[in-house]
């Protein structure tokens, strides 16, 4: 028992671990949705029901971004270890981390942006397109304006996603409450590091939905009653 | 002025071709509304649908005040568009936004500057009566709310035509109504010129001055409502016209009556004074078998069949068909005895 490590040293453990997930978590989602969003509403305007429909080059994006959908996050790691070092300099800790995050992001997150936007009732855009309105205009005024809730709901998702994936890194070597959950906890023996960090991680997870479902009904206006 | 000119228009639905339209032509005069009515699949959205250019043709000619819509591309379709304010079929309002929000969009389209938007859909909702309700959001208005919100969107950049499909389907007689009172101040006040889709012919009776029957993807009668009706046999004449018995076909005479006929009146002055005229005229005995009066938008229309008994009946007969009144008589049978 007196090697229970005692809670002002995993307090000191936690705390950077902690800052470290959620800086990867959110700088990572930021990039998949920044480079996430054109490319789903890309996939959408390319799709049969899309308005313009390209259907080659919509399987030629579809296949692309499915294939970098499903490879494990694991073997991602992996794979994009050296482009990472070229690019920040070295392959482990929470910056590098990011790198193969935002590669599993932007396909994640264009593949949910697709999805919200097809719901989009096809009425709708139709009136739009009688206006006269340009396709940009369309994307910015119709599409995504009407699918602002889903479209919330789905970087929520992502960042639930990589909370995951993130804490999948600290395996090996990718900072965070992953490292600290197996590095100092598993790997040392050390059960009350182990399980801090899996209750931070679930408080985490779940403190990012809660500003999602926020969010979301922050920028929902359908329900909202008259602004006088 | 709407012109189509051999619209033909068919579908490949999974493996087997469906002709939504088959050489349809069809002219709208300015400043007249014009209804197209047909059962469901006859072909009606598709022809909407092509006058708002969201499908194209395969073959004829759609023409909106004279120039040729088919075949234009990017910002010359863009600016044809402009011209054609269109309610779809269905829910159609976006629901991110206020009625007012939702009225201003073909004004964004058309790059208005903010200050003339603002007062251009205060006007707009005014016509539909809906100011009160400018900043309140689409799922927190009525159908038929909605719908006149539609209408006044699609009149937002003024165009010449307006297309309205189905606006009324799914409305209770009350609401059907205050859409229909839109669409026909947009005629009177605005002047334009309105094609309206509907499967009810009460929105035919309540505001077409034009009418176009689809069946099967093919123009089966189109004309003035007001001809249409006078005509014998016409689709439009014996669904919006009273019913005069039609248990007993109509006789050349009977024990009672010298001739029976058929009478459609059309107008306030044939309708109040014609009958009456002609009986005190020609001294014959006048009687009212069956029929009624019925109102085609502010006109009203009478069908009655009538026995006319006295010696100068035919000549009373006469004398209304020359007053315009249609008459069919019964053809004379071979020994002129009543079956
Ligand atoms: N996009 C499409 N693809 C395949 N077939 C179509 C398409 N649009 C219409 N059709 C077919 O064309 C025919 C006419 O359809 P249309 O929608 O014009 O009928 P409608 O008169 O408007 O009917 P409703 O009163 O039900 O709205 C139908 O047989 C329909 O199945
Ligand atoms: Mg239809």
């Amino acid at each position: 028992m007196s090697e229970v490590t005692p809670w002002s040293e995993v307090l000191e453990l936690a705390r950077p671990a902690t800052v470290q997930t959620i800086y990867m978590v959110l700088v990572s989602t930021l990039i998949g949705v920044v480079g996430g969003l054109p490319l789903g509403v890309w996939l959408h305007m390319t799709s049969p029901v899309g308005l313009s429909p390209r259907p080659v080059l919509h399987r030629i994006i579809s296949a692309v971004v499915d294939v970098v959908r499903s490879i494990p996050f694991v073997v991602l790691l992996v794979v994009v270890a050296s482009f990472t070092r070229i690019l920040v300099g070295k392959a482990i800790g929470s910056t590098a981390t990011i790198v193969p995050l935002a590669i599993a992001a932007i396909p994640f997150f264009a593949r949910l942006a697709a999805n919200a936007l097809r719901e989009v009732n096809s009425t709708v855009v139709e009136a739009a397109v009688t206006t006269g309105a340009s396709k940009m205009r369309i994307v910015r005024t119709v599409l995504l304006s009407e699918a602002r809730a889903a479209l919330v709901g789905a970087v929520g998702v992502t960042m639930l996603a990589l909370i995951g994936y993130a804490a999948m890194a600290g395996a090996i070597g990718g900072g965070g409450l992953g490292s600290m959950a197996i590095q100092n906890g598993y790997y040392a023996y050390d059960d009350r590091v182990l399980y801090s960090a899996v209750v931070l991680l679930g408080v985490l997870a779940w403190g990012m939905q809660l500003l999602t479902d926020w969010v979301t009904k922050l920028v929902d206006r359908r329900r909202a009653l008259a602004n006088v | 002025m709407i012109t189509v000119e051999n619209l033909s228009k068919s579908f490949t639905q999974n493996g087997s071709r469906v002709t939504a339209l088959d050489n349809v032509s069809l002219d709208v005069p300015d400043g007249a509304v014009c209804g197209v009515v047909g059962t469901s699949g006859a072909g009606k959205s598709t022809l909407a649908r092509c006058i708002s250019l969201l499908e194209k043709p395969d073959s004829g000619s759609i023409r909106v005040d004279g120039t040729d819509l088919v075949g234009l591309d990017g910002s010359r379709l863009r600016a044809a568009r402009r011209r054609i304010g269109v309610v779809p079929q269905g829910d159609s309002l976006l629901r991110q936004r206020t009625a007012a929000g939702n009225v201003a969009l073909p004004l964004e389209s058309a790059k208005v500057p903010a200050a003339q938007r603002r007062s251009r859909v205060a006007e707009l909702l005014d016509l539909v009566g809906l100011s009160d309700k400018a900043s309140v959001y689409p799922d927190h208005l009525s159908g038929g709310q909605r719908q006149r919100v539609a209408v006044a969107r699609a009149l937002a950049a003024k165009p010449s035509v307006l297309l309205a499909d189905e606006p009324t389907s799914a409305l209770d007689p009350a609401t059907t109504d205050s859409v229909l009172t839109v669409l026909d101040r947009a005629r009177s006040e605005l002047g334009v010129t309105v094609l309206v889709v509907t499967h009810d012919m009460a929105v035919v009776r309540r505001i077409a001055d034009d009418v176009a029957v689809l069946e099967e993807g093919s123009v089966v009668e189109h004309g003035k409502v007001l001809d249409l009706v006078s005509e014998p046999g016409s689709r439009i004449s014996s669904t919006l016209l009273p019913e005069t018995d039609q248990a007993e076909p109509l006789r050349p005479n009977d024990r009672s009556h010298d001739v029976v006929a058929e009478v459609v009146l059309v107008g306030f002055a044939a309708v109040g004074a014609l009958l009456p005229e002609a009986s005190s005229r020609f001294g014959v005995e006048l009687s009212i078998l069956g029929g009624g009066l019925t109102r085609l938008g502010d006109t009203p229309v009478a069908k009655f069949r009538v026995g006319l008994s006295g010696e100068r009946s035919e000549s009373a007969l006469k004398w209304m068909i020359e007053r315009d009144a249609h008459v069919r008589r019964a053809p004379v049978s071979v020994d002129g005895v009543a079956a």
